[in-house]
């Protein structure tokens, strides 16, 4: 078994192989040069310098030795050649494959604009990213962040903490456009306003002004200059699709693949950031969350063994900005109704939405029971009223007893 | 830097070195410790890391935070007075020689 790319997915591949009993060999193949390790504290603990870079490791090496799991790191594969069940590295070695996982994840959009290149425009998504970053806000005085997605709050609450001047530019007219609610998304205009961070909704960025090579503002449409010595763009992230497209595998905004991570070709699963995934319901789901790569690893170590092992779980994921833990469960599009439980003064609550008065999400925030017996309610598809999901007196958990 | 023992739910037994500052989760994980999971990466997001550490700890160590008190309600095998989570226990050098038992299921 072959599988391209060693971060949350790849991983993941390789251990549930071994899991699922599949005792032959496993190579875990990787560009980057660390082992497979955790994204998410990357724009928290990392960057709050908080934890140190040995405990991001996901897996230790004894713990590939024994699982004997051969793992390539720094290697990049160049192609796959289906006919011949092999991939080609980029130093032109072949490795032949009876079962072939992707999981390639995603790089950082760039801003199709001048000055992207200029220092001190920094992406997210890599430890040597984080790493740049890291050390830029230990000199920077003045951050501005562009686009207001979570990894840009994120990155926009570290610095803050930090005590630096932040800015954030977003195009939207909200923050969280393409993944919260308005509601929850004005939870966070306000979250970040309170802590002192100026939030600017609306701002088409135009351009990067540089002197000397180093990125010195922002430039918005309206002609306003932001004045910066550091820029993070985080304006979303591009599937990397280039492997699966060169041979042939159907792709639209991901490797498409089904509910049980399998692609077109029955020897070639894709998992995790670089897929999109046609529910049996015909929607086309792209996540970005580990728990989608967790799960869709599952799922793709099952199919290449031959079972079936369809991730149906109500999709999560979570965020920590300052001390605000949120923690989502379900797709919150076409919801027609929002429940408070708790109050979003004390910022402890949950809103659940409901579409034609089925619960479809819930969005906790600093609430984390909510969150999880709400994981149990949307997988078991318990029934669930508003009035229920505002009353405090009841006990979300007794809605999850069987025989309900 | 702590010897911490980690029994599984069937009763296999496994001694890790974990370095000061870090967590239980952590040096079980990257141990491959099978019994613990930590989806979240240690985040309290997700309680995937539940053990039981040594009843003469419990008042030992510092008490769970509102958020991992919380959390230790959803986990998936029972809950019991030495439960925690184990992204959120620090390991440091007067944790040496403990024992943590590991849970029949952590989702
Ligand atoms: C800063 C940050 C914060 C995040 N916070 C959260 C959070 O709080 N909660 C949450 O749920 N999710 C969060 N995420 C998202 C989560 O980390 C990702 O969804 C997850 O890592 C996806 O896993 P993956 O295996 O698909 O991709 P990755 O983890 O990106 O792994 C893909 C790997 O494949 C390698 N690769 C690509 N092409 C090749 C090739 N041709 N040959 C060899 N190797 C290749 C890449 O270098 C990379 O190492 C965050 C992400 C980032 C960047
Ligand atoms: S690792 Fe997720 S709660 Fe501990």
């Amino acid at each position: 078994m072959v599988i391209v790319g060693a971060g949350q997915g790849g991983l993941q591949v390789a251990e549930s192989l071994r899991a699922e009993g599949y005792d032959g060999p496993i190579t875990l193949i990787g560009e980057e040069a660390a082992a497979p390790y955790h994204r998410p504290p990357l724009s928290k603990a990392i960057l709050a310098g908080t934890m140190e870079e040995a405990q991001l490791a996901i897996r230790g090496a004894e713990f590939f030795e024994r699982q004997r799991i051969a793992l390539l790191s720094g290697t990049r594969v160049a192609a796959i050649d289906r006919s011949a069940r092999q991939v080609r590295l980029e130093d032109g070695r072949r490795l032949g494959y009876r079962g072939l996982a992707l999981a390639t994840g995603a790089r950082v959009r760039r801003l199709p604009i001048s000055g992207d290149e200029l220092d001190g425009v920094l992406g997210l998504r890599s430890l040597d990213d984080a790493r740049r970053i890291r050390a830029a806000l230990e000199r920077a005085a003045r951050v501005v962040v562009i686009g207001g997605g979570y990894i840009g709050l994120e990155v926009a609450a570290a610095a803050r903490k930090r005590g630096l001047e932040v800015t954030i530019l977003e195009a939207a007219d909200r923050l969280l456009a393409r993944s919260a609610t308005p509601f929850l998304a004005a939870f966070y205009a306000d979250l970040h306003r309170s802590q002192g961070v100026m939030v600017e909704l609306g701002a088409k960025v135009v351009g990067l002004d540089g002197q000397g090579g180093r990125v010195a503002a922002v430039r918005t449409a309206d002609g306003r200059p932001h004045p910066a010595d550091l820029v993070v763009v985080g304006v979303g992230i591009v599937p990397n699709t280039a492997l699966a497209e060169g041979c042939g595998l159907a792709c639209d905004s991901g490797v498409l693949v089904d509910d049980c991570a399998r692609t077109g070709d029955p020897a070639i699963v894709a998992v995790g950031d670089c897929t999109a995934r046609r529910t049996t319901t015909g929607t086309l789901l792209r996540l970005e969350s580990v728990q989608n790569a967790v799960e869709q690893g599952r799922s793709a170590a099952a199919a290449l063994l031959g079972r079936e092992r369809p991730f149906t779980a109500a999709p999560w994921f979570w965020s920590d900005q300052y001390d605000v833990k949120l923690q989502i469960v379900g797709l919150s599009a076409d919801h027609d109704r929002i429940v408070l439980r708790g109050s979003p003064q004390d910022r402890r609550f949950s809103a659940f939405y409901f579409r034609r008065d089925a619960l479809v999400a819930i969005d906790s925030i600093n609430r984390p029971a909510d969150h999880m017996v709400g994981r149990k309610l949307l997988d078991h598809k318990a029934v669930i009223t508003p009035e229920q999901a505002a009353d405090e007196n009841l006990p979300l958990a007794s809605l999850t007893r069987p025989g309900r | 830097m702590a010897k911490v023992t980690f029994i599984e739910h069937d009763g296999l037994e496994q001694v890790v070195d974990i370095p000061t500052g870090w967590t239980l989760m952590q040096g079980a994980v990257q141990s491959g410790v099978a019994g613990i999971e930590g989806e979240c990466g240690g985040s309290c997001a997700c309680a995937t890391c539940h053990c039981y550490v040594d009843e003469a700890l419990v008042d030992f160590l510092p008490p769970p935070s509102e958020t991992e008190e919380e959390m230790l309600g959803c986990t998936a095998s029972e809950r019991r007075s030495n439960s925690r989570l184990s992204c959120q226990v620090r390991v440091s050098d007067a944790l040496d020689g403990i024992v943590v038992r590991l849970p029949e299921a952590q989702s």
